[in-house]
């Protein structure tokens, strides 16, 4: 008798679809999903938007990279362990002997050493956007083919993250010393996907390398990225011809797709580490004077657009340059004294007409840039330009696809713009480094040189402890107001919906990382 | 005062005969008199578009999605803004670019094709042939391309790029028509008396042959208002026409009116309304017009 009943009990448990069984990966499929955007290039280092590294990320590796079912935890990619000294002035890494590039030669130390030379000290025809994060590291030595050592000149405390940086692609140095520039054109490197086309306007393929170094990864045979966005993209989601879209949906696309859907939706949500900034190019009259732009920063209400637009767009927190709810953030009470955070507006706009009168420029016009992007570049631009409206200032509002609209920026043909401040992490770092002056940030495109705002950033990089930091980035944020180089809008709020077949992909306040796909899978 | 007398018999004998040319043609031409005057309430609309209850841009945090309602009769979008006075307001610029494109399209169309009938020749196939080839693509994908080479140029707030990618198809088709009229036209015994007595073919052309073309012009200048009306709400729903926050028929049904409609139909029902009733009304009155204009439907 009891030992049927153990039978029973033991069939009982098989037959039953416990989450055990359930979340098991299963090898196999072609991961159909979609991606908003276009790169203007194939190069890590040269690009800073999710239409370039949702394309890219399959198929490169990092030295480390952020476990984002555990974020902000960073665990090793291509390095096997890593140690910092205790000083914190060098990082030794250990690097897997089992990793190869998609073209079968093996990937050494003198590759990741070729891969950070050209990001901390670009040759002269490379772009190299993140140049700064590095720049304290004095030298970079490879004792042997497997151990790569950075030794800094100065402690840096994001240092660690910046390895993780999913910007970071580890390229062949072979072919770096052929043409420095090859990445713009080719991709070759160690990720878990192998490139296989890229149908511009249309569509990307990869499948998986059998040769990846992590056994058993990825799980997907290969996936089929689509270039597809707005109504055409959830149309497509809920009919199946794509079962995810990475970067984020409205609140109003989540319902429908919710609706349409049913259990077959898996939604998650996250604070979003990015927001949008209205650019002044202050290489260009008017907005040389400082008047000006704080008439226009001011003159936006934060507080009440963010409790409007949030039902229509992306968006919902107000704050600094430094995402709200992180340690180094702003309070509130803080952020209300800053130049733009007034919750009384309507003294501000009496402030703004009264700077627009004293600089001679009443019936101001401004031409501004923005990308062709519905969410949430329209709404977010649209709401800028009603509230502009309101002191007097008429706006011609040009809205540009991303490779003209970078440009446009790249290259100062422009004279207001709306540009999102995006990074993998929340680090002040990373946050400040849109502000620095334009010879040491080349994501400035206000065109600024502020000697005070560069020394505050060194400043608060060296902070002995948190407090000190703390209360540097607020003289950062004080400064950058006061000056107003930038007006930061509202923060974004992420929701990706996606089918839910589609497993081991985990929602991060970052849109740029966990895009590699090697832990992601599809439910039978 | 005997001038002054005459002068005054003249211009009511000129009113006499207007009106009684307008109450024929109300008579003949009953739907064709509804479309006139859909036209005309259009183009009243338009130009008085400043009276609208509401700024056109303005937005409303607090009115977000209304349904319609004495404040705002056809509701309001997804930021507030009222959308009758967006459908108003967009008459404005549905009126201006139809009829800039229309009159540009017609006009370079009929002097081509005018030039094309009346030199014959090696003119005729160049012209016939670039005819040709314009006519190959689909009238959209024509435009498409033209607006996304040229990009956006603004001239006292008219898109100039925009109203030349929508001139272009419409330009081929004009030209076979004018063509196919000016080819009768030339032949006539009063241009071999023009040629005779020296005059330049400049003077021939505008003088004698277009006057001559004017009833297909003007029948085809008003149903290619229709045309080109649709081809700019095209482009705008596309994102290629022109950019927000210009009301714009069009460019209301896109953008957050494709999140919302089903929360809140008005946003695309009014806009979707006022283009239909434009196209609609513009070929009414263009068909009565060819009807009444032309001698053979006369008899």
């Amino acid at each position: 008798m009891g030992r049927k009943l153990v039978w029973a009990g033991v069939l009982l448990a098989l037959s039953m679809p416990g989450p055990a069984f359930a979340d098991q990966p299963t090898k196999g499929g072609i991961l159909s999903f979609a991606i908003g955007g276009e790169a203007p290039n194939y190069d890590c280092h040269a690009n800073y938007s999710f239409s370039a590294i949702h394309w890219l990320a399959p198929h490169y590796s990092t030295l480390l990279k952020f476990d984002t079912s555990a974020y902000p935890s960073i665990v090793p990619d291509v390095a096997e362990s890593y140690s910092v000294s205790d000083d914190q002035l060098t990082y030794t890494f250990k690097l897997r002997r089992n990793v190869q590039f998609h073209d079968g030669s093996p990937m050494t130390s003198a590759d990741v050493k070729a891969t950070y030379e050209r990001i901390s000290k670009p040759p002269k025809d490379v772009i190299s956007l993140r140049s700064t994060l590095f720049e304290d590291v004095a030298s970079i030595e490879t004792p042997d083919p497997f151990t790569i050592v950075f030794k800094l000149s100065k402690r840096d405390a994001s240092m660690l993250a910046n390895f993780a940086s999913p910007w970071n692609c580890i390229y062949s140095g072979d072919k770096l010393a052929k043409d420095a520039n090859f990445p713009r054109t080719s991709i070759m490197g160690t990720g878990p996907f192998v490139f296989v086309e890229h149908a511009k306007g249309s569509h990307w393929v990869g499948k998986r390398f059998d040769r990846y170094f992590i056994e058993g990864k990825p799980y997907l045979d290969g996936f089929r990225a689509v270039l597809m966005s707005g109504p055409a993209m959830i149309n497509a989601l809920q009919g199946g011809q794509i079962v995810a879209e990475f970067r984020g949906f409205s609140p109003a696309e989540k319902s429908r797709l919710v609706d349409a859907l049913g259990d077959k939706a898996t939604v998650q949500e996250s604070g979003w580490s990015c927001k949008l900034d209205i650019l002044f190019n202050t290489a260009k009259k008017p907005f040389d004077d400082v008047r000006i732009r704080r008439a226009l920063n001011i003159a936006i209400g934060r507080w009440d657009g963010a409790r409007s637009l949030q039902r229509v767009a992306f968006v919902r927190e107000v704050g600094g340059v430094i995402r709200p709810g992180y340690e180094f953030a702003a309070k509130k009470e803080e952020l209300t004294k800053y130049p733009g955070y007034s919750e009384d507006i309507a003294a501000a706009r009496s402030e703004a007409k009264r700077l627009l009168k004293e600089a001679g420029v009443e019936n101001l016009k401004v031409t501004l840039l923005n990308r062709n992007l519905s969410m949430p570049y329209t709404p977010t631009g649209l709401f800028v330009i009603d509230q502009w409206r309101q002191v007097g200032v008429s706006v011609d509002h040009v809205q540009l696809e991303t490779s003209p609209y970078q440009a446009s920026l790249q290259s100062g043909n422009y004279d207001v713009g709306i540009n999102a401040a995006c990074d993998f992490m929340d680090e002040p770092n990373l946050q400040l480094l849109n502000y620095i002056s334009k010879d040491l940030s080349s994501l400035n495109y206000g065109n600024y040189i502020d000697r005070t705002l560069d020394d505050l950033y060194e400043k608060q990089k060296r902070a002995a402890n948190k407090a000190e930091r703390y209360a540097l980035v607020r003289q950062f944020e004080q400064r950058l107001f006061h000056e107003a180089y930038t007006a930061p809008l509202i923060w974004w709020h992420r929701i990706v919906v996606h089918h839910k077949q589609v497993r081991g992909w985990y929602i991060t306040p970052s849109h740029y990382l966990g895009q590699d796909l090697a832990s992601l899978w599809l439910a039978r | 005062m005997t001038m002054t007398a005459t002068t005054h018999r003249v211009r009511e004998g000129k009113l006499a005969r207007v009106a009684v040319g307008m109450a024929r043609f109300t008579l003949t031409q009953p739907l064709g008199t509804l479309g006139l005057l859909f036209v005309l309430v259009m183009a009243a609309a338009a130009l008085l578009a400043d009276w609208a209850p509401y700024d056109p841009t303005a937005f409303d945090m607090s009115a977000m999605l209304a349904p319609p309602s004495r404040e705002h009769w056809f509701g309001t979008d997804a930021f507030g803004r009222d959308i009758f006075t967006r459908v108003i307001y967009g008459a404005r610029t549905a009126l201006a670019i139809g009829f800039l494109s229309s009159l540009i399209g017609c006009t370079v169309g009929a002097i081509l094709g005018v030039a094309s009938a009346y030199f014959g020749g090696r003119i005729d196939l160049v012209i016939q042939r670039c005819v040709d080839i314009l006519l190959s693509f689909p009238i959209i994908v024509l435009a498409l391309v033209v607006v996304a080479m040229l990009g956006k140029r603004m001239v006292l707030g008219i898109d100039v790029n925009l109203v030349v990618a929508i001139s272009l198809p419409i330009i081929p088709k004009v030209a076979r028509v004018a063509r196919a009229a000016a080819l009768t036209i030339r032949e006539m015994p009063y241009i071999d008396a023009a040629r005779v007595a020296g005059f330049s073919h400049a003077r021939i052309i505008f003088r004698h042959i277009c006057p001559n073309i004017a009833a297909p012009y003007l029948i085809m200048f008003t149903a290619y208002i229709a045309q080109a009306i649709l081809l700019e709400a095209s482009l705008s729903f596309l994102g290629l026409g022109v950019t927000e926050p210009t009301p714009a028929w069009g460019l209301m049904l896109s953008g957050n009116a494709v999140e919302f409609y089903r929360e809140a139909p008005w946003m695309i029902l009014f806009p979707g309304l006022a283009i239909t009733l434009a196209v609609f009304a513009f070929n009414l009155f263009g068909d009565s017009l060819r009807d009444w204009l032309d001698p053979k439907f006369k008899t």
